[in-house]
């Protein structure tokens, strides 16, 4: 059996590279003096104390330019009188593909338009993916996404649940569209 | 007797720790000169905790090294199912162990006199008479030509170890391994041979101290003047032998996997990655002593500076073995630096590229480089004559 030799295709576009290019040896000085600019730069910013390089010393150091409409950490809405916004539902937690989510639901028959709370509500961040499903499930506007991620990593994924009260409190905020009054009586249901 | 066993007794364990410790931190310099020089911040993240405390020590993630070693130490020694026993386990050992027995003949500092260095305890001082000793372990007169052997050796070892894998991505590698170093071993036999040609010994000490006088009256003699041609086409094949990037074509992770270590795993796979950065510090200790005038600093020797205007500056013995013994280590972790940066910016060869690149360019410059040496040598010793 006999083949038809290898020939190369010779394509219009290809690039010319004149003998001064071929020759190669001062085309590698030209490159390293780049990049070994670069690092004498980066190095001389370190160690005059700046910073040189481009990227953020995350989670140590927090990005400014997060987009406004980021879904960074989530936050629970307060009442007026500090209790959450969340009427225990269940429809975040039943919305999340994650399956992140878990709420205890608690009875507080003193409350009387709204008896249901969350007595545990709880965000595991090993699996939740930011996707904003339990925003957009939630009927109350009692979670949220703020742009902002302060504080996500830990070093086990023990660490990495976050809870009722930390939700709560972490950046507080009011749902300004519903100025529930007060309840009457007793303080925040634990 | 007893002296000579106490003092190279000294020096095997300097250089051992040395080259272990030089192995150790370039992975480390490797990865954090990389990230720097493309404006990233690179390994920052293990540490040591101080037991009892919570006081973490990262210290740049100096430690990415020794999580690395470890981490190879730990792990499970995975073995495919079809290998030959025997060179599948002698392999990592016949890369690793040339590597480390190259720095032998390697004077990583002058000659060191015991009893001036101790002359503050007689009794010492007495005991070592009047020894001296020049700073490597083997005092071999063939210093360059066991370089060159051992530096062969290691082909072997890869062989081996792609022979021996029963893998078709690993009898690749070792292929393309095999042919590449024994073109590059011819380049840079044929430069050093210039070297050879205007120092007239092969003998490494003999070498570093003829560089220690000037030329022109002002230069230092190093060799990067006498041979700037044969000072680059040897860092360009000694980059070749390390199977660095710009040649790395025996490992190519994205057509070989790891090329002829592919199916090596945990700490074999570590041996041949630790022989390959200790092989660093080696070509740079290789070089600076063959290009850069070794352990001295310009117009210095043992007994002290000879500035160009004949002015002659003394230092004491002690003052000179301390400085030297530095001067050749901040010489090598530069040299080392530039390997590095070498290794980050250029583009690989394809294969028939490195080869062609070998015997159709760098043979003949160094060809050439050699016959003008010889008519320089020529000519100088018969005007001499």
């Amino acid at each position: 059996m006999s083949r038809k030799p290898f020939v190369r295709r010779v394509y219009w576009n290809e690039p010319a590279m004149n003998w001064w290019e071929r020759f190669y040896l001062f085309e590698i000085l030209r490159g390293l003096s780049i990049t070994g600019g670069v690092f004498t730069r980066n190095m001389w910013r370190w160690i005059t104390g700046r910073k040189g390089a481009l990227t953020a010393y995350y989670p140590e150091e927090i990005r400014p330019d997060y987009a406004r409409h980021n879904r960074g950490k989530h936050i629970l809405t307060q009442r007026p009188d500090g209790r959450p916004q969340c009427i225990a539902c269940n429809m975040c937690a039943t919305v999340c593909p994650a399956r992140c989510i878990e709420i205890e639901a608690g009875l507080d028959p003193d409350d009387t338009p709204h008896p249901k709370y969350a007595k545990r509500f709880e965000i595991d961040y090993s699996r939740c993916i930011f996707c904003g499903f339990c925003v957009e499930a939630c009927p109350e506007d009692a979670i949220r996404m703020v742009p902002e991620t302060p504080g996500l990593p830990a070093q086990d994924r023990w660490h990495m649940w976050i809870d009722r009260d930390a939700l709560l409190n972490w950046n507080p905020q009011r749902d300004v569209a519903k100025p529930y009054p007060p309840k009457p009586g007793k303080g925040v249901p634990t | 007797m007893m002296q000579d066993l106490v003092v190279h007794g000294a020096f095997i364990v300097y250089a051992i720790g040395l080259l272990m410790t030089f192995g150790l931190i370039l992975t480390w310099v490797e990865r954090k000169q990389a990230a720097i020089m493309a404006d990233r911040i690179g390994a920052n993240r293990a540490y040591l905790r101080i037991p009892f405390t919570q006081i973490k020590l990262v210290w740049w993630g100096l430690f990415h090294g020794l999580a690395d070693g470890l981490k190879m130490l730990l792990k499970e020694d995975f073995k495919a199912a079809s290998y030959d026993r025997v060179a599948y386990a002698i392999a990592p050992w016949i890369v690793f162990t040339p590597v480390l027995l190259v720095f032998a003949v390697i004077p990583f500092g002058g000659t060191l006199v015991p009893a001036e260095l101790f002359s503050g305890s007689p009794d010492i001082a007495s005991w070592f008479g009047d020894r001296t000793y020049a700073m490597r372990i083997a005092p071999l007169d063939a210093g360059l030509l066991v370089v060159l052997a051992f530096g062969s050796i290691t082909v072997l070892g890869s062989m081996l170890a792609g022979w021996s894998s029963d893998n078709k991505f690993s009898m690749l590698g070792a292929i393309r391994s095999a042919s590449q170093m024994i073109s590059y071993e011819l380049v840079m036999g044929l430069t050093v041979l210039g070297l050879i040609l205007i120092y007239g010994t092969v003998d490494l000490v003999d070498i570093v101290e003829q560089q220690s006088g000037t030329l022109l009256g002002f230069l230092p003699a190093w060799g990067i003047f006498l041979q700037p041609v044969g000072a680059v086409l040897f860092i360009a094949a000694a980059q070749a032998e390390n199977r660095r990037i710009p040649f790395d074509l025996p490992e190519a992770e994205s057509e070989l996997i790891a090329g002829y270590f592919t199916e090596y795993s945990a700490m074999k796979m570590g041996l041949f990655m630790f022989a390959e950065f200790i092989e660093i510090a080696i070509i740079a200790a290789l070089f600076t002593t063959l290009f850069l005038g070794g352990y001295n600093l310009p117009w210095m020797s043992d007994a002290g500076f000879t500035l160009p205007g004949g002015h002659f500056v003394p230092i004491s013995h002690g003052a000179a073995v301390v400085m030297q013994m530095v001067v050749f280590l901040v010489k090598v972790m530069l040299i080392c630096s530039f390997l590095i940066l070498v290794r980050w910016s250029l583009p690989r060869f394809r294969y028939d590229q490195v080869l062609r690149f070998a015997w159709r360019f760098l043979l003949p410059l160094a060809l050439a480089n050699l016959v003008v040496t010889v008519v320089a040598v020529w000519a100088i010793q018969g005007a001499g004559a």
